[in-house]
């Protein structure tokens, strides 16, 4: 594992402060660069970072100290030397050391972020600081006044909110408690915490070796600060720079909705959302780079966060706008692969991904249908969009498209293998060369896609997704699909066993199954057993019968993007498809009598 | 009986052409002079108002209907199940908004419907629709004389939709029409209107149904049956109508169909025209002659004139 003293031109220095306390400060990454500031959290050291700074450290001057009483700083004893307008003293200093002219970009998490709400809320210090990018980490002023908010005016919303985060604090409560964290971070909970926590976290590096004493002297900044501030918030504590606030979503130790006013504290906040646990400055370094960057290079060049986009402006409110803002929250920076992205379903994810401000590479074997969603997709405002020609069926074509992404935009976030051919007649009519073609694509394709891009995802350790679209046809036997709901069947299953095997690296997989939906899919079908021209009108009547059916790809995009957030195994998406997936579990004998419906002729 | 199509008909000639003209230029005169005035917060209500007194002060006094204007996703017809939801409504415009405004005046006894679609402000979407337009209205000039039936065109512009990535929102209109025929009334004094529709030249329509039911061809141009067949001489206001997450563009004007089946649009000096050439996208393109050696854009644009003239080849 990298230190912050690995980095390129990394300097070590300390910096004194008011009451005699010697802050361990580094400064690494490109000079030229804006500074990014970065602040850990309890019970870590500068070291938490370290992972992020090396991202960064090519375009910004990269920032860190141990705050008092961790790592390589000075452990006062009082209790009162850590209360917040002391550790506001240190940032200053630091400031006048690193930026005495100029303005920071500060990032903090957890403690670090509690503290630097003080930061950027007091007079002083906060018109040194140009952005805040705050991660699992609130104001004390803020939750105070929420919490009595709940408590004087309470809807069963706020209640809720506050019962919940009640019972995500216990670790508060104990660190009140006197002397007994200190035994415990000596002790027992000191050697086995580093375990516990790469249990629950996944991918954690090893400890800090000063982490028993961190722990034990870091209680004191609960001790010092909680409790009055509690009693006593600040009602002014508004922040009046951009503010960017990175949410995990399995966060144990804060609920998620604690957030759900802090528009009214920062009023210019632009909100995110990622899959992960409580420490993803560890966990989620790539993201957290990058979401960290944008933010900054925004900052510098507008002096503002990114304007709402045309689009954004243009949602009407309501469920649209909410769901919108929901996608960009979690998928904004995100690197995605979309097969089949040419048309249908497939194209539609890709444009809703667009509008959420994701990364894109888009691939389809024809060549001009994906160009074309590459242009859509920019004109919707992906940060970027690129599109390859690719058969998912060519196992050495898929190759090189794993290794051309990985090489040229990173390793994915977010795969989702759904090309697929459709093929209808019966089990006799079906040629060998038919079931070859269908289970290439419809089955090798996928295989392709989790194999490659999930051994990469699998490497990096810092999570993602994977998405492949089965079908309804998955669970719903017919007799006169066989080979397709073969094919389909297997994605489901393959999707379930991966799904398990993936879960202990904190990558999700998930069996998209649609239902009847109006897309290309059902002009290119294969009816065998037909003439060619019997074919057409086959093809024909389909097309007509699907889109009278009038269900469109983008509510399949938008089911999609959800089961990704929710990390869903299993998504029917049209009401056909749920009541298959519902009869299939509690009356497959419905589902047997159904398969013997000859299919319209 | 002449009915006032059967005069439309019978005057294709060279000076009801130039009344027709005359009509339709007045009335992308107008679009443009109201879209010109528009600010944020104005309602679709007051924007089709403007329209209105805008022609009634150059002289019109009937309609084939009364202004409508579109703001916003309304632009794409979203949601809208009922035929009164293309009346104006008490949406505000705001800035970037597209916005759509439709405008069908009767001067001196010859009709127009004409869309202008534009946005207030930058609209980067819009851009895009408005440009695709251009091949649309390439291949439907190409399909008519190449004697395709109006539902194999209709179909036509519908595969080629489908490929640019668009929804079809004409099928939103009445009978989802993409067109339907125009004609020549006598003029007179101001009619009442039924729902916003001027009853004589709803009459007219209605009088030419009864005759095309019996004679077997339609004067509204959609995908059923009744379209299968060639486009009837005449004046045919057609509006393709491209939708695409929210946004709605279209543009509406007339098409001349002669009695040899030969076809052209009545003006290529329209403001969509002025702004595709504006744009580099080649005039050419716009009025369906073979596209130059070298179409604008990139790849991706190039398929889709691609697309459109394979389309036309397989009309041919
Ligand atoms: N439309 C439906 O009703 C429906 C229902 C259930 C499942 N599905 C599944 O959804 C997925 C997407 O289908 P759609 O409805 O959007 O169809 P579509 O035909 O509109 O799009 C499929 C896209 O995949 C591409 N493609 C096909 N084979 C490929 C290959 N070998 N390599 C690369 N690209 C290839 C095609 O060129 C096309 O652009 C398919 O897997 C399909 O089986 C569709």
């Amino acid at each position: 594992m990298t230190s912050l003293y690995d980095l390129p031109g990394a300097r070590r220095f300390e910096v004194a402060s008011t009451d005699g306390v010697r802050l361990a400060c580094v400064e690494a990454g490109n000079p030229a660069g804006p500074t990014v500031l970065l602040l850990h959290g309890y019970p870590d050291t500068k070291e938490v970072w370290a992972d992020v700074a090396a991202r960064l450290a090519d375009r910004y001057r990269i920032v860190a100290y141990d705050v008092r009483g961790a790592g390589e700083s000075s452990r006062p004893d009082a209790t009162s030397a850590y209360a917040l307008h002391r550790l506001t003293d240190d940032f200053e200093h630091v400031l006048d050391a690193v930026a005495p002219d100029g303005r920071v970009h500060l990032v903090g998490h957890d403690w670090g972020s509690v503290q630097s709400w003080e930061f950027v809320t007091t007079r002083r210090t906060a018109e040194r600081v140009a952005s805040f990018t705050t991660v699992s980490g609130p104001s004390l002023d803020h939750l105070a006044l929420v919490t009595r908010e709940g408590l004087a005016r309470p809807t069963p919303k706020r209640l809720s909110r506050n019962v919940e985060q009640l019972f995500r604090s216990w670790y508060v409560y104990a660190l009140h408690m006197p002397v007994v964290p200190e035994l415990a971070w000596r002790g027992v909970l000191g050697k086995h915490w580093p375990a516990m926590m790469a249990r629950s976290e996944k991918t954690l590096g090893p400890p800090e070796p000063s982490l028993p004493e961190d722990a034990a002297f870091g209680a004191k900044l609960y001790r010092a600060n909680v409790r009055h501030r509690m009693a006593a918030p600040r009602h002014d504590a508004i922040a009046e720079m951009p503010v960017q606030l990175v949410v995990p979503d399995r966060d144990k130790f804060l609920a998620k909705r604690l957030y759900d006013e802090l528009d009214r504290f920062a009023p210019h906040l632009t909100r995110r959302q990622v899959s992960g646990g409580h420490w993803v400055p560890r966990t989620r370094p790539d993201l957290m780079a990058r979401w960290i960057g944008e933010f900054v290079d925004q900052v510098e060049q507008h002096g503002t966060a990114k304007p709402a986009t045309a689009a954004a402006t243009l949602a009407s409110k309501g469920r649209k706008a909410r769901r919108d803002e929901a996608n960009r929250r979690r998928f904004a920076g995100q690197l995605a692969v979309i097969t089949g992205a040419g048309s249908g379903i497939g194209r539609a994810t890709a444009l809703s991904l667009a509008e959420a401000g994701a990364r894109l590479v888009l691939v389809d074997r024809d060549a001009a249908s994906a160009e074309r969603t590459v242009d859509l997709a920019q004109v919707l405002g992906a940060a970027e969009a690129y599109a390859e020609t690719v058969d998912v069926s060519d196992a050495e074509a898929m190759e090189q498209l794993a290794a051309k992404v990985r090489a040229t935009h990173g390793v994915p976030d977010l795969v989702v293998n759904n090309a697929g051919i459709g093929i209808a007649g019966s089990f006799l009519d079906t040629s060998p060369e038919e079931w070859k073609r269908t289970l290439d694509v419809n089955l090798w394709g996928v295989i392709h896609g989790c194999r490659l891009f999930g051994a990469m995802m699998v490497e990096r350790g810092q999570g993602g997704h994977i998405v492949n679209t089965a079908s309804a046809a998955a669970f719903q036997p017919s007799k006169g699909l066989p080979a397709y709901s073969t094919s389909k069947a297997a994605v489901l299953m393959l999707s379930e066993c991966l799904r398990a095997e993936f879960a202990s690296h904190g990558i999700g997989v998930t069996a998209i199954c649609p239902g009847f939906v109006a897309t290309g899919i059902t002009g290119a079908t294969r009816f065998v057993g037909t003439s060619a021209e019997k074919e057409r009108s086959l093809r024909e009547k389909t097309t007509k019968a699907y889109k009278r059916r009038g269900y469109g790809p983008e509510k399949v995009a938008d089911a999609i993007l959800r089961a990704v957030a929710e990390n869903t195994a299993v998504q029917p998406v049209t009401p056909e498809a749920h009541a298959a997936y519902a009869a299939s579990r509690f009356t497959p004998r419905v589902l047997r009598a159904l398969a013997r419906v000859d299919l319209p002729k | 009986m002449a009915t006032p199509l059967m005069a439309a008909r019978a005057g294709v000639s060279g000076p009801d052409i130039d009344g027709f003209r005359t009509v339709q230029r007045l009335a992308y005169d107008c679009a443009e002079a109201v879209a010109a005035q528009l600010r944020p917060g104005v309602t679709e209500r007051q924007a089709a108002a403007m329209m209105r007194r805008w022609l009634a002060d150059r002289g019109v006094h009937d309609w084939l209907h009364l202004p409508f204007a579109w703001f916003g996703d309304r632009t794409a017809f979203t949601g809208f199940k009922v035929p009164h939801q293309f009346f104006p409504t008490g949406r505000r415009l705001t800035e970037g908004m597209p916005f759509i405004l439709d405008a069908a005046p009767i001067y001196q006894g010859y009709t127009a419907d004409i869309g202008y679609t534009s946005s207030l402000g930058p609209n980067r979407v819009l851009d895009h629709l408005l440009d695709d337009l251009a091949v649309h209205r390439a291949l439907i000039v190409e399909a008519v004389r190449a004697g395709r039936t109006l539902r194999q065109i209709y179909l036509d512009v519908d595969e080629l939709m489908a490929r640019q990535g668009y929804e079809n929102r004409h099928r939103a209109y009445p009978f989802g029409v993409i067109a339907h025929r125009v004609g020549k009334i006598s003029d007179g004094t101001v009619r009442p209107h039924a729902f916003g529709f001027g009853s004589r030249a709803l009459l007219g329509l209605l009088q030419d149904g009864v005759r095309g039911h019996r004679e077997g061809w339609s004067p509204l141009w959609n995908p059923r049956k009744s379209s299968d067949h060639p486009a009837t001489p005449g004046l045919w206001a057609v509006e393709p109508h491209l939708g695409f997450r929210g946004v709605g563009a279209k543009f509406e004007e007339l098409l001349v169909v002669q009695e040899d089946g030969d076809a052209y649009w009545l003006d290529d000096t329209l403001p969509h025209l002025r702004r595709w050439a504006g744009r580099g996208i080649s005039g050419s393109l716009a009025t369906g002659s073979a596209p130059d050696a070298d179409p604008p854009g990139e790849t991706a644009a190039r398929a889709v004139v691609a697309t459109a003239e394979a389309i036309a080849k397989e009309a041919v």
